[in-house]
């Protein structure tokens, strides 16, 4: 099990290690220190054990054998839970809002809104999140209003980014949440960058960088692993491994034990945790981000969870795996239904003031809606804002003629909104 | 150490009495460089330097007045397969100036998440040539950071600094000139410095313009251009293309480490009377597209020469540009004197790089059009 305290002192004794040895490094290859044995020794990682994967509650909520209860409050869990109540809300109507067309794509986090909620509140507000996509719900735990996430889906004047990215590509300098972008695990790299900034100017804050576990195969992946780990910077990966990358199975994406193993090889501390169990996951980056800022070293955390929609409003994933199977985890092993009985059973929630709380986000994801739809697009000339610092001559020039032009076709180029 | 405006005309007259090959090093460059030197300062001492050291002067003085610089890449720590960072650690320390694994995505993924903390990074491709690794960071990231966030995010202190061009015997990968693929990214700056005194002024304008700026540098000539280099700080202004000589024929216009091969197509077009107007145009992207059309305006004619392949290189963008603006003034087909549209070869680098010779047959030809 993951524990600060015993970590660092296998580190104490590592180090001593390694001090004793680089005195007669000679004879050792060089950044090495291991014997030599006069037989083959061929080590195949299938017969190594699975890595284990932490939990404090089961499927119905309640402690599994062992577990110590970390003692969040009432207040705090109920927090979560309205919290996932709210982004699956905001999910399924804005899923809708897509299917009628009024807005152009949408990507839900159903199933993965322990890891979200879980980890965004063992986290400060100066933590630097570099997010991939499906992670929206850290930003609602921020501060980030229904209506904030309804005007950037709308790409309306309001909208976060000016109308520019495709909707979920949420980003806020206030929340200091960095805007997502498409191109998968380029933020992580960034994410280390950012996290020795934070070191060099001695900040007590780490860099959060959430991905999937198909993006962890990008080279990025590699990239900031090996980054972060040689330059010590205090950094948390937290990968969610959700066992789809669009329709390739995590059979067709890797062969080694997920994606936690890897980290071992770069020499980051590694854990996996169940990630449809908020009270895991908060526990777990808890601890890592405690660890981290006291070490300045990275930590890789694999959240094991199952992407219960479709990748998103382009995908049916019905056309690759089973209805039955994906059944079985709503039912089964929703971190919605195994929060609320976690609360159920704590006497902290009731059946009503379930339902009150349903009720009660529906009417504000309508109303945020509502308002999103009845409000301008941004205006033309913000198209060739920001590309530099300043409009810079050529753009100024080309902006002139674009506006000349659409000035002539003023019916065909008419904005809806 | 000189101190230039008393001893000008001396360092003027011992120039031109220089040789051929050594004076275009030195001296055209530098007789521009004085005056504009001259115009913002009185008095200003100078000293010798090639271009590693001027950009190692550069990169000195970027972190002395910014302690939020950091300067890594591959083997830099020690001071650079170059020598461009040579010093730098035991002045600013290893947490300044550090060793990358290596890993040019990474090196530039790192740079923009530094940079996006409001901290200025200065990242080194060790090769331009492998900076291509790095392309989706560059092109998909750094290019569109402040674009994409509506200006929440930015990574405009972010400096990757490459080595490039033709160095004699580099082959494939020891060779390329890639500025044209960056010149086609919206949100980037691609920057060339010809001699030690640009390349000081220059980068230190791409460390401090607040956009991600790609800066080559000539490795040819990190070592063979030397130069009177002012001390301490000077910036050299970010798209300003730069006259080095005045003509009235033909205007001829390239960059880097292209320059001393224009200068001396230029002096044999002279010997054949003609006069050429020779621009650097330093900037790549966004270019000074003002200044060329002015010169082409009086000459009538074009020739852009440079290293890469033509076509899609940038040759193409400023013939396309300069046709669309100067139409009625131009008197022959614009000419562009650029690599063949093969890989960079090794044995036959002479045959295939835009030398001299091939300039001056294209000047001639827009001349006799």
């Amino acid at each position: 099990m993951f524990s600060a305290a015993s970590i660092s002192q296998c580190l104490t004794i590592n180090r001593f290690r390694c001090r004793s040895r680089r005195l007669l490094s000679l004879g050792c290859f060089p950044g090495t220190e291991m014997p030599f044995v006069p037989n083959i020794v061929f080590r195949d990682p299938r017969n190594d054990d699975p890595i284990p994967c932490f939990r404090i509650l089961d499927e119905n909520g309640d402690f599994v054998k062992g577990a110590k209860d970390p003692q969040l409050s009432r207040d705090f869990c109920t927090r979560i839970y309205s919290q996932m109540i709210r982004l699956n809300t905001m999910d399924t109507i804005l899923y809708d809002a897509q299917r009628q067309g009024r807005i152009s794509f949408y990507l839900t986090s159903y199933g993965e809104e322990a890891i979200s909620f879980g980890s965004a509140s063992a986290l400060r507000l100066g933590d630097v999140v570099f997010a991939q996509y499906r992670e929206p719900g850290v930003l609602m735990w921020r501060g980030f209003t229904l209506q904030n996430f309804a005007d950037q889906c709308f790409s309306n004047e309001d909208g976060h980014g000016k109308g520019r990215q495709m909707p979920v590509h949420y980003g806020s300098k206030a929340l200091n949440h960095q805007t997502i972008s498409s191109p998968l695990a380029t933020q992580l790299p960034q994410a280390v960058g950012a996290a020795y900034a934070f070191k060099l100017t001695k900040e007590d804050r780490i860099a959060v960088c959430y991905c999937g576990e198909g993006a962890a195969s990008e080279g990025d992946f590699h990239a900031a692993l090996n980054f972060a780990a040689t330059k010590d910077c205090p950094i948390l990966f937290l990968v969610r491994n959700n066992g789809f990358a669009i329709s390739t199975p995590t059979s067709e994406q890797f062969r080694g034990d997920g994606i936690a193993s890897r980290g071992s090889g770069y020499g980051i501390p590694i854990m996996r945790v169940d990630g449809n169990d908020f009270l895991a996951v908060h526990e777990a980056t808890r601890q890592a981000r405690t660890f981290i800022l006291k070490e300045n070293r990275p930590v890789l955390i694999e959240a094991m969870s199952y992407r219960q929609g479709h990748h998103s409003t382009s995908d049916d994933s019905t056309q690759y795996r089973a209805v039955a199977e994906i059944k079985h985890w709503k039912e089964t092993c929703d971190p919605i239904n195994r929060t609320k009985r976690y609360l159920l059973q704590r006497g902290w929630l009731t059946e009503e003031q379930d339902r009150h709380m349903q009720d009660h986000e529906r009417t504000n994801v309508l109303a945020a809606l509502q308002q999103a739809e009845s409000k301008k697009f941004p205006a033309l000339d913000t198209m060739f804002e920001d590309v530099y610092d300043k409009k810079l001559p050529h753009l100024r020039e080309q902006e002139r003629a674009m506006l000349e032009h659409v000035s002539k076709y003023p019916d065909y180029y008419a904005v809806e909104h | 150490m000189t101190v230039l405006s008393s001893s000008r005309n001396a360092i003027k007259r011992r120039l031109q009495h220089a040789p051929l090959l050594r004076a275009f090093h030195v001296a055209t460059p530098l007789a521009q460089g004085l005056e504009e030197v001259d115009n913002l300062l009185p008095v200003v001492e100078t000293q010798q330097m090639n271009m590693f050291t001027a950009i190692n002067d550069a990169m000195r003085l970027a972190m002395e007045s910014d302690p939020t610089a950091v300067l890594f890449g591959e083997d830099v720590a020690f001071g650079g397969v170059f020598r461009c960072s040579v010093d730098l650690r035991e002045k600013f320390g290893s947490d300044r100036v550090f060793n990358s694994p290596l890993c040019e995505q990474a090196i530039a993924g790192f740079a923009i998440g530094y940079a996006s903390t409001g901290h200025t990074a200065i990242a080194e491709i060790q090769f331009a040539d492998y900076i291509f690794p790095a392309f989706d960071q560059i092109v998909n990231e750094a290019a569109k950071f402040r674009y994409r966030s509506g200006n929440e995010f930015n990574c405009g202190k972010l400096t990757l600094r490459a080595p490039y061009g033709a160095v004699g015997h580099g082959g494939h990968y020891h060779s390329q000139s890639p500025e044209a693929y960056f010149a086609h990214t919206p949100g980037l700056k691609v920057v060339v410095p010809r001699n030690p005194l640009c390349a000081k002024g220059l980068l230190l304008a791409s460390i401090r313009d607040p956009n991600p700026v790609i800066f080559l540098e000539p490795k040819a000539l990190y070592r063979a251009s030397v130069g009177e280099v002012p001390v301490g700080e000077y910036e050299l202004k970010l798209s300003e293309a730069e006259i080095l000589r005045r003509g009235t024929d033909v205007t001829v216009i390239g960059w880097g480490a292209q320059m001393r091969v224009l200068e001396e197509a230029c002096k044999y077009a002279e010997d054949v009377g003609i006069q050429c107007e020779l621009i650097d145009l330093q900037t790549i992207f966004p270019w000074d597209v003002d200044t060329i059309e002015h010169s082409v305006r009086k000459t009538g004619r074009l020739v852009i020469s440079h290293e890469a392949p033509k076509s899609g290189g940038f040759a193409a963008e400023i013939s396309s540009s300069i046709q669309e603006r100067c139409f009625l003034s131009l008197e022959a087909p614009i000419q562009r004197v650029c690599g063949y549209d093969i890989p960079f070869p090794l044995a036959y680098e002479s045959h295939y790089v835009p030398d001299a010779l091939r300039n001056f047959e294209a000047i001639k030809k827009v001349v006799n059009y």
